[in-house]
């Protein structure tokens, strides 16, 4: 195949890809979508077998099937409550790949002592620094999502000196690498300190910012391989990686405006880490108590009501009660009780976690509202179930000035007639402040693991019939 | 391939604004298949794998290629696939309301 057939190749996985992806726009049409910029992979990588200098299909083949076989596995096995490690990981291998090839073509140049021009010695380093922390950031995202590490923040004195010196010496490095990029030392620096600093960005940032760096990873991941197309002089690499880049910064900046935080207050604000300053603060509050009931209690209210809005949080992923609120809802709608759900932007651990938990549990799409469209809904709605959700429905985001979520966009539970709020404990949320909304007089706390208090009220509204 | 770096960053440009049309137009409904269907877009890199892993010589190059083929491999059908099964999980539900 010329040169030419396959620049129409790649042009053509390109327009596969993007119609993909503006499939994705619907429910409806997703799942072809996803299978079209499937087959603008497809085409993309039978172009580039085709390319004259790449002969060595064993190699090639090995590779494919080897990686097939470990994505097949992942993606098989892995349950939907683990997603956001999943794209963790697979955002962690992207990334490294990228920074892989980037290093190939340095060592190419080398090998035959020619100098790469114009913009490829800066492609390389950026290549391979971008790629290299997508890779170590994204497997400590993994780890903290997966729990084989603490989720909290872990900050250190002079944490942002020293991330901001190793950043100066790593563009130093870099710069060294595009001025020379025959002499290896510098680039082996650029290599060492970039999968170092994916590390250290990483760790300062708490649980229930997770969904922010996902979406940062994801959109490193698409420059990355944005880098490696300039670096290869290829079309088709450029254009896919730039859409990725793009969408994953498009999900950052949706998840920083739900939590009304700039993107270098999350990466840098070190949020999770627990801050005494602030309880004392709010100290006020603590010393009042909340009231514990019973599913039994809930079920009396639940007998006379007729609307139901249900607030799912990252509660009911740990606990896997997806189902149980499915069944929950059902019930509920055979007494003719009107049941929604209402979605905040950073509920759970990843942008759109919530919904995928809920449509794996059968709940029809449609019953899954976004905030801005519910929020009028609850002063005319009966009851509002709070299922392991805290700072997205904390009151305080709205009145309190002094308070770390102030000016967040919440979910207005505490308009709605009677809240009930699943929760294990007292403890406060991520953002370490306490939620008047457990004090107020129409809030009812359940307290206990969310899939066995869903169970018991499923009972107790059953037996109540 | 692509020998003029200003056309490289051209297309750069204008697919990052392709990038945000398409992608704005996204349901928060959708963002975590959006997140892994994006996702094993970016495996993209394993053309450059190929490109590294395919010369006839055995050199460092080639086993790097090699590793890049495995990563890009793995991100590239993990993503499709479970991106697949998700939105399997979105499909209309008969006799539901």
């Amino acid at each position: 195949m010329s040169g030419q057939l396959i620049q129409f190749a790649y042009l053509a996985s390109a327009v596969l890809l993007i119609v993909g992806m503006q499939n994705l726009a619907s429910p409806k049409t997703a799942p072809r979508g996803n299978l079209i910029a499937a087959l603008g992979m497809a085409v993309a990588v039978a172009a580039t077998l085709l390319v004259q200098g790449v002969v060595s299909y064993g190699t090639i083949l090995a590779g494919v099937v080897l990686g097939s076989a470990v994505g097949v596995v992942l993606a098989t096995r892995i349950q939907m409550t683990a997603m956001p490690q999943m794209v963790a990981l697979l955002n962690g291998f992207g990334g490294g790949a990228s920074a892989l090839v980037a290093s190939a073509e340095l060592l190419s140049y080398v090998r035959a002592a020619e100098e790469p021009v114009g913009i490829v010695p800066l492609a390389i380093v950026l290549g391979v620094l971008i790629g290299g922390i997508t890779f170590t950031g994204s497997l400590v995202a993994f780890a903290k999502l997966q729990e084989l590490v603490s989720g909290a923040a872990v900050v250190y004195p002079g944490q942002q000196f020293v991330n901001g010196l190793l950043g100066a010496a790593t563009l130093g490095l870099g710069a060294m690498v595009v001025m020379d990029p025959l002499v290896l030392g510098p680039y082996f620096g650029v290599v060492a300190l970039s999968l170092l600093l994916g590390v250290l960005l990483v760790i300062p940032i708490g649980g229930a910012d997770m969904p922010v760096v996902i979406s940062l990873l994801n959109s490193y991941s698409g420059l990355a391989a944005c880098a490696t197309g300039f670096v290869l002089g290829n079309a088709g690499l450029v254009i896919s990686g730039s859409l990725v880049g793009a969408s994953g910064i498009i999900l950052t900046k949706i998840m920083c405006d739900a939590m009304n935080r700039s993107l270098g207050n999350v990466l840098f604000g070190a949020f999770g880490a627990v801050d005494t300053s602030v309880s004392a603060a709010t100290g006020g509050v603590e010393q009042r108590t909340a009231k514990g009931y019973t599913p039994e209690d809930a079920a009396v209210i639940f007998s006379n009501a007729r609307s139901c809005i249900i607030v799912p949080g990252y509660g009911m992923a740990v606990a896997q009660a997806q189902h149980a609120v499915r069944e929950l809802a059902d019930l509920l709608e055979s007494k003719g009780i009107r049941v929604k759900f209402a979605i905040h932007p950073v509920a759970g651990r990843m942008p759109g976690h919530m919904n995928v938990l809920l449509a794996e549990a059968d709940v029809p799409y449609e019953n899954l509202v976004e905030m801005d469209v519910i929020n009028s809904e609850f002063p005319e709605t009966d009851v509002a179930l709070v299922i392991g959700a805290n700072d997205v429905v904390n009151p305080d985001a709205r009145t309190e000035k002094g308070s770390p979520i102030y000016g967040m966009p919440i979910l207005d539970v505490d308009r709605a007639q009677h809240v009930f709020v699943i929760k294990r404990s007292m403890n406060p949320g991520f953002a370490g402040v306490q939620n008047p909304l457990f004090f107020n007089d129409n809030t009812m706390m359940i307290f206990g693991d969310a899939k066995g208090v869903v169970m018991k009220l499923i009972e107790a509204v059953r037996d109540l019939s | 391939m692509l020998d003029n770096p200003s056309a490289a960053l051209t297309i750069f440009v204008l697919s990052i604004f392709v990038g945000f049309e398409v992608i704005s137009k996204v349901p928060p409904l959708l963002h975590t298949p959006l997140m892994s269907g994006s996702n094993a877009i970016s495996g993209i890199t394993i053309v450059g794998a190929i490109l590294s892993a395919g010369h006839e010589q055995q050199t460092l190059s080639t086993l790097l290629g090699f590793i890049a083929i495995v990563f890009a491999t793995i991100n590239v059908v993990g993503g499709f696939l479970v991106t697949d099964r998700m939105l399997g999980m979105f499909k209309k539900k008969p006799g539901r309301s």
